[in-house]
């Protein structure tokens, strides 16, 4: 808020047209951006949840992944609940490495 | 700041909306570039609406256009008009609207092509809009400066090309804010240039004020860059080509375009308290 922003608050004036201008920018921006169509949106969320459940056991019915829009910037938001972490793909670590990286060793354990 | 390539380059010049200033920024910046020694080419991709040759005042000397060029029936050289004044510039004017029912990308490339191996910079004249035309011109192009106006329609219109050309990868984008009233900015009753900048998030490429010599010139079709004019807006397009070049301008500031109490005043108002 501006100076003027605030007098004319203080005098029950309309905000300089700038202000209103901008605001009302922001809120079409917003949506004329997420304009992306369902169907992609779609293929996009079975994607994500097929990559993401190759490391963590997720629940693929709550899974939800969807656009927001926040002052200029969309974001991706995927809110993904975890059922349980899924055991790291076991490797035959190299004699030298687990002697130098005890830690590693043990999660292959 | 603006990207210098060794080899030729292809700008678009588009907007979205009509009427804001992409032919008058395309002639005017075509002319300064072709100044500077820079070998430059305008192509006119308006081909329902066009317009470039008049502000140029090249339009009482076409002979051929980019149609028989693309139909074979002439060669590139016959169809380019040369400035007489600027001789490093010329036109490639824009064909019958009747090529809008036939013209693919495709040939827009074939044509861009072409003049970019004899040219150091190849300005193209979008269309307004976001139909076929701006496609056919955006897929010729490797780089693209958008020009808008600090009102809801233009920025509105900017934002929509601007997602288009960032999904055809095309970059750098740069934007140039035109018409710009000091007096009404310092007031708060037109958006702000960090506002515009901020909501298109572009870096910005030169902000041209209003100016009525724009008017005048284009009446006689003379672009104001090409008589030395020193018009407001004749040193924001010098100085867009020169940072087009590379060469580091710095921005001019509306708010201190203007002087005394009241814009010490407006300068005030502005003021962010939260």
């Amino acid at each position: 808020m501006t100076l003027r922003d605030f007098i004319n608050k203080l005098l029950g004036r309309q905000p300089a047209s700038a202000t209103t201008a901008k605001q009302r920018l922001q809120l079409v921006l917003a949506h004329d951006r997420s304009d992306l169509n369902p169907e992609l949106l779609e293929q996009m969320r079975r994607e994500i949840l097929e990559v993401v459940s190759r490391y963590v056991e997720i629940d693929i019915e709550e899974g939800d992944v969807s656009l927001e829009t926040e002052d200029r910037v969309t974001a991706l938001v995927a809110n993904l609940p975890i059922r349980r972490t899924k055991p790291l793909p076991v490797e035959e670590p190299h004699d030298e490495e687990a002697e130098t990286d005890p830690v590693w060793t043990a999660s292959q354990a | 700041m603006p990207v210098t390539t060794s080899g030729s380059r292809s700008i678009l010049i588009c907007s979205g909306k009509g009427g804001v200033g992409k032919t008058t920024l395309t002639a005017n910046l075509g002319i300064a570039l072709a100044r500077q020694g820079m070998r430059t080419a305008v192509l006119d991709a308006d081909f329902g609406l066009r317009n470039l040759d008049l502000l140029l005042g090249l339009e009482n000397r076409i002979v051929y256009t980019a149609q028989e060029v693309l139909a074979g029936n002439c060669r590139l050289d016959q169809a380019l008009v040369k400035h007489k004044l600027e001789p490093n510039l010329a036109l490639l004017p824009a064909g019958n609207p009747r090529m809008l029912e036939w013209l693919k990308p495709e040939d827009m490339q074939t044509i861009v092509g072409m003049l970019r191996e004899s040219f150091d910079i190849v300005l193209i004249d979008c269309p307004a809009g976001i139909e076929d035309g701006f496609k056919n011109a955006a897929g010729a192009a490797e780089e693209a400066i958008v020009i808008t106006t600090p009102e809801v329609s233009a920025v509105r219109d900017a934002d929509r090309v601007i997602g288009l050309l960032n999904t055809r990868g095309i970059k750098p984008i740069q934007l140039v804010l035109n018409r710009v009233r000091p007096k009404m900015m310092a007031n708060q009753e037109m958006l702000a240039v960090d506002d515009v900048t901020d909501i298109l998030a572009l870096p910005l490429l030169g902000l041209v004020l209003e100016d009525e010599q724009v008017i005048v010139s284009t009446n006689r079709g003379e672009p104001l860059t090409l008589n030395g004019s020193s018009s407001p807006a004749a040193q924001a397009y010098n100085n867009i080509a020169r940072r087009v070049c590379g060469e580091d301008v710095p921005l001019i500031d509306p708010a201190k375009v203007r002087r005394g109490l009241r814009a010490k005043l407006g300068r005030l108002m502005q003021t962010k308290i939260f």
